[in-house]
């Protein structure tokens, strides 16, 4: 009603209502994952449903914390990070070289471009024992898996990036003698950038569901391998913490390469 | 028949660029068509045409961008000389997005490795001139259409270039800073009397800049006229308006082109019609 008086009121009133509004949803957003944690509980207290299946939060909870003290998860957790990072490395700089290549030269994507749209719609998953025969059960099979799942995305995006540039830019490339190496660092690899982050996040998105998988089988380590021994001995309350940390790595990871984006690419309007 | 003529006249000159009965096709439209032309060294070279006369065509078969379908070119460089062949300022923006002010204009020193000291000096210099050295670390999406041309316009002069290329390199300035820089261009031409082959719409400037105009037909894209511009040189922007050869020229000019301009949208709409 205050609002409704004059002029001068106005402005104010309508940017308070504004910033209470975005407060307002802010508040939803934090609310509503800790509305459903609390009727969780409740149900759960209750005996609503089945905390075979689905533990208290509290009791996850302290499992983790267990966990956390005991070093064990904190151990699974390097160890599946450190198999992504190496993964991603390995798949995705390889596919950042033939990506951009493939958008350069035509002949070249002529020859490798039947190449991965045979062998991309393969589920990647279904490769896992074919990657433990070839690299048995140690750390290979896992860091191929990864590497496998972050290559075709950073492989194709990239390719899409650089035929996304604008034929300008490469024709400036040409007049000013740019040599291929200067084309490809100068022009393609900056023109596609856009494009290679999301091949990059959709990489890693894919390497995270594949170590997951990877380390269900023949590991010794890693948050899938904590996942899978605690369905072996039903420790239920374990199988969460497994799963909620996953979910957490993928949002931290995610929010690090929104950063990195915008310190790689300064331009984006 | 007039283009034999002035041909002829100019052999003696030692010419910069030769090009005999060009023509490119792409599939069944003719952009250049027949196109026999001699350009002597350090000339002013404009051309002036309807859209789509296929002036950029010529000059990016000119800078290698493109291979005529017919025809001979033949570019001389002075014997001894380390300077690039040429640079091109393109038609509309072709600054890299993701670079710098500074960066793209250091850019085609930076891709034949000048020394620092030299990139620094050169491009700082252009800079100067062109009114962009508190903009150098700007990216091109911070600065207005205006200010990325003259970056482009930067970065072929920094270049140092045997033949300037320039593709309508004014025609997104407002009037104002268009004067300046014809006045800036005339000058920087004046000092180094580099070769410039210069496409326009604008009439004036065609006559403000150029030794030499000329006046391409539409569909096909040929030379229907060269003429030479009697204005002396050093040329003031601002005088040249008063002088009675530049308004018989201006004239004559608009007169050639106003034909050439009705014709070709004659024949735009007659291909609409079977469209
Ligand atoms: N790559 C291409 N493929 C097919 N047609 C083309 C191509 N480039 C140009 N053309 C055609 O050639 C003709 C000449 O084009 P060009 O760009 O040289 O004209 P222009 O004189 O520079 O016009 P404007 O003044 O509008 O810039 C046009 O009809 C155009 O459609
Ligand atoms: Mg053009």
């Amino acid at each position: 009603m205050q609002g409704m008086r004059g002029a001068p009121v106005r402005k104010p009133t309508l940017r308070i209502r504004l910033l209470g509004l975005v407060g307002r949803d802010r508040l939803i957003s934090l609310a509503s994952p800790l509305m459903l944690l609390l009727l969780w509980e409740a149900l759960a207290r209750t005996g609503i449903i089945d905390v075979r299946f689905f533990p208290a939060p509290t009791s996850i909870f302290a499992t983790m914390v267990t966990l956390l003290k005991s070093g064990e998860l904190w151990h699974h957790t390097m160890a599946s990070l450190q198999r992504l990072a190496l993964g991603s490395i390995i798949g995705g700089a390889p596919a950042l070289f033939l990506g951009i290549i493939m958008g350069l030269s035509s002949p070249i994507r002529a020859l490798v471009d039947p190449l991965i749209a045979a062998t991309y719609p393969v589920p990647k998953s279904a490769i896992l024992p074919l990657a433990l025969l070839i690299f048995g059960l140690g750390e290979g099979s896992k860091i191929f898996m990864v590497a496998v799942g972050v290559f075709f995305p950073v492989a194709i995006n990239a390719t899409a990036g650089v035929l996304e540039i604008n034929k300008i830019y490469l024709d400036v490339g040409r007049t000013f003698k740019a040599s291929r190496w200067n084309t490809f660092r100068t022009i393609a690899l900056p023109g596609a950038l856009p494009f290679i982050m999301t091949g990059v996040r959709l990489g890693i998105g894919m390497g995270i569901v594949l170590i997951a998988i990877a380390e269900m089988i023949g590991a010794k380590s890693g948050l899938g391998y904590m996942i899978w021994s605690a369905w072996e001995t039903f420790a239920v309350e374990q199988m969460y913490v497994g799963l909620f940390v996953i979910a957490i790595i993928g949002f931290i990871v995610t929010a690090i390469l929104n950063e990195i984006e915008k310190i790689l690419i300064p331009w984006r309007r | 028949m007039l283009m034999r003529s002035i041909e002829a006249d100019n052999i003696s000159a030692g010419h910069a660029i030769r090009v005999g009965n060009l023509s490119k096709r792409f599939g069944p439209v003719t952009a250049v068509d027949q196109i026999s032309l001699d350009i002597a060294n350090g000339e002013f070279f404009v051309i002036v045409g309807p859209s789509g006369c296929g002036k950029t065509t010529l000059l990016r078969i000119l800078a290698g961008l493109e291979m005529p379908t017919e025809g001979s070119i033949d570019v001389v460089v002075p014997a001894g000389s380390t300077r690039p062949v040429s640079s091109v300022v393109f038609q509309g923006d072709s600054i890299f997005p993701w670079m710098t002010v500074w960066d793209n204009a250091a850019y085609g020193l930076r891709m034949r490795n000048a020394p620092g000291a030299q990139i620094k000096e050169v491009v700082g210099h252009y800079l100067d001139r062109t009114g962009l050295t508190k903009f150098a670390g700007h990216y091109p999406h911070q600065l207005s259409g205006g200010m990325r041309q003259r970056v482009s316009i930067v970065r072929a002069f920094a270049n140092d270039p045997e033949i300037l290329l320039m593709d309508e390199p004014f025609s997104a300035l407002d009037a104002q800073n268009k004067l300046l820089l014809q006045e800036e261009l005339l000058q920087i031409w004046e000092e180094h009397k580099k070769t410039v082959i210069y496409i326009t719409h604008s009439v004036d400037e065609a006559v403000i800049l150029g030794d030499r105009i000329m006046i391409m037909t539409a569909h096909p894209g040929r030379a229907k006229t060269i003429l030479p511009v009697p204005l002396a040189r050093p040329r003031s922007v601002m005088d040249l308006q008063k002088d009675p050869i530049f308004g018989d020229l201006v004239y004559q000019i608009w007169t050639s082109l106003r034909e050439e301009v009705q014709h070709a949208r004659k024949l735009d709409e007659a291909r609409g019609c079977k469209a």
